[in-house]
């Protein structure tokens, strides 16, 4: 029986554990992806700045709020703008941005795959 | 020809990428935030005199002019635009709030018994989350507000211009 106990506890600081590793990796992804807007090229995770550490706060309240990553990201461009966020979101105006790389990746596979068949032949 | 061709296309490629870097380099690498934010947000802050927590539907829910002013007692450009505010607030056209920005009350207090108080109310804002919500950056920044409607949005330091400017705007 008490080793019954013991397990169940166990098991239990091992599951708030995880699921606050999990907050946490969260956090520092979301950080990551935003830019600190006072201090020139660096994320709200790397700066130490008064605006990234309240910023910091302020994604933590929202994912205890039960905010997810979007609507954090959608909260804070719309506060800040797009420019906050280091990724951009996929919208009419970075179409161009996101699909060029695939477009670049497809020509060049057709020029190899050209060459084959040069080849081949 | 070919060769022609792709040297043309080099010193088409390297005119094109100098002339965007070239660009750049005039552009300010400071940041202005695209004023997408209109409507006020909404939140509750203790006020200074810690006698109760208002709602900010409660502050500016009035016919009138509001000005919220971000300050702190430690921020050099706040003292020096200080004495236009209290200027300004003598226009009853107008009402100015203060959002008291990461300070020590001790000294905020200071502050305000030294240069006069300009506000109707300040509130608190310990940790800096309130001037998230308002997409501020840095202090100060002054925001016109109107039928619960942010008109205009000063970043910095208010000079006698700007305040001319507000004064044009609540006639």
């Amino acid at each position: 029986m008490k080793f019954l106990n013991f397990s169940i506890i166990i098991l239990i600081i091992f599951a708030v554990n995880l699921s606050k590793a999990d907050e946490i990796t969260l956090q520092n992804k979301i950080y990551k992806n935003l830019r600190c807007l006072i201090c020139q090229g660096q994320s709200v995770y790397d700066s130490d700045s008064e605006f990234a550490i309240s910023l910091k706060l302020v994604v933590k309240n929202k994912i205890n709020a039960g905010f997810n990553e979007d609507q954090i990201y959608e909260f804070l461009t719309e506060k800040y703008g797009e420019w906050i966020l280091y990724e951009p979101q996929l919208n009419k105006n970075t179409y161009f941005l996101w699909f060029l790389p695939l477009l670049i990746f497809l020509f060049g596979g057709a020029i190899i795959l050209k060459k084959f068949i040069n080849i081949k032949k | 020809m070919r060769n022609k061709i792709v040297y043309f296309l080099l010193v088409v490629f390297f005119v094109f990428v100098f002339t965007i870097l070239y660009k750049g380099l005039s552009n300010p690498s400071l940041y202005k935030p695209n004023a997408s934010l209109k409507k006020i947000p909404e939140f509750t802050a203790e006020t200074f005199t810690k006698q109760e927590t208002l709602n900010s539907k409660y502050i500016f829910n009035q016919n009138k002019f509001y000005l919220l002013n971000i300050w702190a007692s430690w921020c050099v450009p706040c003292r020096d635009e200080h004495p236009l505010l209290i200027n300004l607030g003598k226009n009853n056209k107008i009402e100015i709030i203060g959002l008291n920005y990461k300070d020590n009350f001790k000294n905020a207090e200071k502050f305000i018994n030294d240069l006069g108080n300009p506000y109707s109310t300040i509130l608190l804002d310990r940790d800096g989350t309130k001037a998230i919500e308002w997409g501020a950056f840095g202090i100060p920044e002054t925001f016109l507000i109107y039928k619960n409607k942010i008109i205009k949005r000063y970043i910095g330091p208010l000079n006698s211009e700007l305040v001319d400017e507000i004064i044009n705007y609540i006639k």
